[in-house]
C-alpha cells in the first residue's frame, strides 16, 4: 500500500523533486499522505480487531447488563421492559438469598482456595527436586485440569452419593455413619470444594514450579552452606523468591471462587441444582444469577446479581491493594 | 489496510449476531427435505424407531432429532432460543407444565395446528391445554400420564401386606391417606429397616394435586396455591409421610433414585404410565417379576407432552405432516406397547393394542386396563397456569426440606411460599 521508498528522508517532497510534471507532484503528495496514514493509522487498524471484539463481547454486554438491571424484564419477552430504577438493587440488598449466596461463595471459596494453594505449593516444591520421570509427574498433575468441569463434577457426585457412593462406603469401613453429602450444609460445601481442589491444584502447582525454577540456584547453595534444612530453604528462599506468582495465583483463585458455578450446579443435579440444595445450602452467587435468569426467567434481577458480583470483585481488589500497601509500608 | 481490517472485524461481529436468525435448521436441498426436532426425556419417537420408519416411508425426508435428557435444561434452552429468535428447530416438544406459558406468551411463534387434517381424535381436555384464547392450537398431544401405584410384591410380602394387585388396590381404595396408613403398617412390620415404603414424598404430593381440576392457579389465572385446600391437603399428607420416616428420602429422577430402584431401597412409588419404562430399565432384569402395578386411590394425570411446529420453519408443511403422523392413534398405540407412554388420543384408547396391553416386567399386570381406568377418572378440565412447572419444582424442594433436612412442615411451607413469590413475582 505505502510507497515509502520514493519519499526522501527529509520529508520535504517539493524540495527533492523540483517542478516536474504537475501530476508528479500530485503523486508525491498522495504517497506522502498514504505514508502518513500508514504510519499513524495502520497500528490502530492492527489493534482494532481486539477492541472491536472487546467492545462487542465485553463492554457492550457490561453496559447492556446494567441497563437491563434497571428494568423488570422476562427472558421470554425481552422486548417488553419496564423501568424500575434501582428497585432491583434495593430488593437484592433486602433478599436473604443474596446474603446466603454471598456467604456460601465466601466459605466455599476459602474451603477450596486455601488448601488448594498450600497443596500446590508443596507439590511444586517436590516436583522441583531432581527426580526420575519428572516430566511424567508434571504432566500428571495437570491432567485433572484438562478434564471438563462437567465430567469431574459428575464423577464426584457419584462418589459422594448418600446410599451407594464410594466415599460413604469407605467411611463405613472405619465406622462412620452414612453422611448425606447433598443435604448437610458443611458436607456439601466440603464435597464441592474437593472437586475444585482436585481440578486446580495441579494447575497452580505448575505455575509455582515455573516460578521456582527461576529462583537462582546459588541462593539455595548459600542457604545450605549456612546449614539451612530443606524446610528452612523452602520457607526462607523458595517462598520469598516466588512471591509475585503467589499473589498472582491468589488473584486468579479469588476470581475463580467468586464465579464458582459448574461444580455446585452439577453436584446438585436437576431442579435442585440451580438452587444449590433444598435449603440453598451451597448456592453460590453464580447459581443465584442463573436461578434468577434461567429458572425464574427474571432477566432484570439476574443482571442485578451480575453487577453485584462485579462490584464485589472490585471491592475485594481494592481491599487487597490496601492490605498490600499497608504491609509494604510496615516492611 | 485499515479498511480491510475494519471490515473483517465488523464481519466477524455481524456474523455472530445475524447469520441464523431466519431458519430453524431444516430446509430443502437436492430434493431432500430436512426436518429438525427438539425433544426431551423419553418421548420415544427416536428410541422406538418411529422416526426411522417415517423416513423409510418418505424417502425424500430426513429427520434430525436432538433429545435432551432433562426437561428443565431443554426448556431453558428453548426459552433462550425463542427470545433470541435463533437456534430453534422445526418441531419443538412442549411439556405440559410449560403449555400455558407458551400459549400465553409465545403463541405467535408457533404454527396454528387447528383443523390440520386427521387430527380430530384427541381427548378434549388434552387439546384444550394448548388452545389459546382465540382458538389457536400450538401443539398436538403425544401422551398423557394417568397414574397408578407401582409396588414390589416381595417387599410387601415380607412386611405382611397383601401382594395380589386387586387386594393391594383395596388397601388404599378411594383415599390417599390410606396409602400412607398402609405405609405405616409396612414400616411397623417390615423385617428390613433399610427398605422404605415409598421413594419420595413429592411423588405422593404430585399424585394428589394432579387429581384435581384446579391446582396452583384458578381459571382466571390467579395464583391460588396458598389457599387451595387441595394443595394444603396434599402438603399435609406428604409431609406426614416424610416426618414418619416412610420415605427413602430420594428425589425422583435424581442421582440416588436409580440406584435405589436397582438395589431395592423402597417398596412402592406412585407411577404415571410413562414412568414404567424408566423403572424397568433402572431396576434391571434382576428385579423382573418382582414389580407389580395397582390402581391408585384416585385418578390423576402427571405429565404428558405436545409437539409444536415453529412459525419460522422453512419446511412447515412437511413438519406439520410429521407431527400429525407421530401423534396419530396408531403411533400412540405403538408407543404405549413399546415403552408405556399412554395415548392422548381417544381413538387409540379404544384400540386392542392399548386395552389388552400387559407388562411382562410388572408381573404381567394388565396395564392397558389399569391406566385406561385411571384415565377415565382424570377430571375433564385441567386448569394450567403459567408457572406450573416452576411451582411444582419448588414444592418438591420444600418437601425435601422436611424429608432430608429435618425442617418442620410449617417452616418448610413458609420457605416454599416465599420462594414461589420470588419465582413468579
Amino acid at each position: 500500500m505505502a510507497i515509502s521508498t520514493s519519499t526522501p528522508p527529509d520529508g520535504a517532497p517539493g524540495a527533492a523533486h523540483p517542478a516536474g510534471s504537475g501530476s508528479g507532484t500530485e503523486d508525491q503528495r498522495r504517497s506522502t499522505l498514504l505514508h502518513r496514514l500508514d504510519v499513524r493509522v495502520a497500528p490502530y487498524a492492527f489493534v482494532a480487531p481486539f477492541f472491536v471484539v472487546f467492545a462487542a463481547f465485553s463492554f457492550y454486554p457490561l453496559i447492556y447488563t446494567s441497563w437491563i438491571s434497571l428494568h423488570r424484564v422476562e427472558l421470554s419477552t425481552l422486548n417488553l421492559m419496564e423501568w424500575v430504577g434501582f428497585d432491583n438493587y434495593t430488593a437484592l440488598w433486602d433478599d436473604d438469598r443474596f446474603w446466603n449466596a454471598l456467604l456460601n461463595t465466601f466459605t466455599i471459596g476459602v474451603l477450596s482456595t486455601v488448601p488448594q494453594l498450600l497443596m500446590a505449593l508443596g507439590l511444586a516444591h517436590l516436583l522441583n527436586y531432581r527426580l526420575r520421570g519428572s516430566t511424567f509427574f508434571r504432566v500428571a498433575v495437570l491432567t485433572p485440569y484438562a478434564t471438563s468441569v462437567g465430567a469431574a463434577a459428575l464423577v464426584f457426585t457419584m462418589l459422594f452419593e448418600r446410599d451407594f457412593g464410594m466415599i460413604n462406603w469407605m467411611l463405613s469401613l472405619v465406622g462412620v455413619d452414612n453422611i448425606d453429602w447433598d443435604n448437610s450444609k458443611w458436607a456439601a460445601q466440603t464435597a464441592i470444594s474437593t472437586i475444585v481442589i482436585w481440578r486446580w491444584t495441579g494447575y497452580n502447582a505448575l505455575l509455582y514450579l515455573a516460578a521456582m525454577q527461576a529462583v537462582p540456584r546459588d541462593r539455595y547453595e548459600a542457604a545450605a552452606l549456612d546449614g539451612a534444612s530443606r524446610w528452612q530453604q523452602f520457607l526462607m528462599v523458595t517462598v520469598p523468591g516466588i512471591r509475585a506468582t503467589i499473589v498472582f495465583t491468589i488473584v486468579l483463585s479469588t476470581i475463580g471462587a467468586t464465579q464458582l458455578f459448574g461444580e455446585p450446579l452439577i453436584f446438585g443435579q436437576g431442579p435442585n441444582g440451580v438452587t444449590g440444595g433444598a435449603d440453598n445450602q451451597y448456592q453460590t452467587l453464580g447459581l443465584l444469577l442463573y436461578e434468577e435468569g434461567w429458572k425464574n426467567y427474571q432477566m432484570g434481577r439476574a443482571a442485578t446479581v451480575a453487577w453485584a458480583m462485579f462490584l464485589l470483585l472490585i471491592v475485594v481488589f481494592a481491599v487487597q491493594q490496601v492490605v498490600k500497601r499497608v504491609l509494604a509500608r510496615r516492611a | 489496510m485499515a479498511a480491510v481490517a475494519a471490515v473483517s472485524a465488523f464481519g466477524l461481529v455481524a456474523g455472530c449476531g445475524g447469520s441464523d436468525s431466519g431458519g430453524t435448521g431444516g430446509g430443502k436441498k437436492d430434493g431432500k427435505v430436512t426436518i429438525t426436532m427438539g425433544l426431551f426425556g423419553v418421548m420415544g419417537f427416536k428410541e422406538t424407531g418411529l422416526l426411522d420408519k417415517y423416513m423409510k416411508e418418505h424417502p425424500n425426508i430426513v429427520i434430525k432429532a436432538d433429545v435432551a435428557g432433562d426437561e428443565q435444561t431443554y426448556y431453558t434452552a428453548l426459552q433462550t432460543h425463542l427470545a433470541a429468535g435463533s437456534g430453534l428447530k422445526d418441531i419443538q416438544g412442549i411439556e405440559i407444565g410449560r403449555a400455558k406459558e407458551l400459549s400465553d406468551t409465545q403463541q405467535d411463534k408457533f404454527v396454528d395446528l387447528a383443523g390440520l387434517a386427521g387430527t380430530d381424535h384427541f381427548l378434549p381436555w388434552k387439546q384444550s391445554q394448548v388452545t389459546t384464547k382465540d382458538k389457536k392450537v400450538i401443539g398436538l398431544g403425544t401422551d398423557i400420564g394417568p397414574m397408578a401405584v407401582c409396588y414390589r410384591k416381595d417387599l410387601f410380602e415380607q412386611a405382611g401386606l397383601p401382594t395380589e394387585r386387586g387386594e393391594v388396590a383395596k388397601l388404599w381404595e378411594g383415599d390417599w391417606s390410606k396409602y400412607v396408613a398402609a405405609g405405616k403398617r409396612f414400616k411397623q412390620n417390615s423385617k428390613d429397616d433399610k427398605v422404605a415404603f415409598m421413594d419420595s414424598s413429592s411423588g405422593l404430593f404430585n399424585a394428589m394435586i394432579y387429581g384435581n381440576s384446579q391446582q396452583f392457579y384458578d381459571k382466571q389465572g390467579e395464583l391460588i396455591y396458598a389457599t387451595n385446600p387441595v394443595v394444603k391437603g396434599a402438603w399435609k399428607l406428604a409431609s406426614e409421610a416424610a416426618t414418619s420416616g416412610l420415605t427413602a428420602k430420594l428425589r425422583q429422577f435424581q442421582p440416588g433414585w436409580d440406584p435405589g430402584l436397582a438395589n431395592s431401597t423402597f417398596a412402592s412409588t406412585v407411577c404415571p404410565a410413562w414412568m414404567l419404562a424408566h423403572i424397568s430399565e433402572k431396576a434391571g432384569p434382576a428385579n423382573k417379576g418382582k414389580w407389580d402395578v395397582a390402581k391408585a386411590p384416585k385418578g390423576a394425570n402427571w405429565g404428558g407432552s405436545f409437539l409444536g411446529v415453529m412459525e419460522k420453519s422453512p419446511v412447515s408443511k412437511e413438519a406439520q405432516e410429521l407431527v400429525a403422523w407421530l401423534t396419530a392413534p396408531e403411533q400412540q398405540a405403538y408407543l404405549f406397547e413399546k415403552i408405556g407412554n399412554f395415548p392422548s388420543s381417544k381413538t387409540a384408547l379404544g384400540m386392542p393394542e392399548v386395552v389388552d396391553a400387559t407388562s411382562d416386567y410388572f408381573s404381567g399386570a394388565p396395564i392397558g386396563k389399569i391406566f385406561s381406568a385411571a384415565a377415565q377418572e382424570i377430571p375433564d378440565e385441567q386448569v394450567l397456569g403459567r408457572k406450573d412447572g416452576t411451582i411444582k419444582d419448588i414444592f418438591s424442594q420444600g418437601l425435601t426440606l422436611i424429608e432430608a433436612q429435618n425442617k418442620s412442615p410449617n417452616e418448610a411451607w413458609e420457605t416454599t411460599d416465599k420462594r414461589i413469590e420470588k419465582a413468579v413475582g
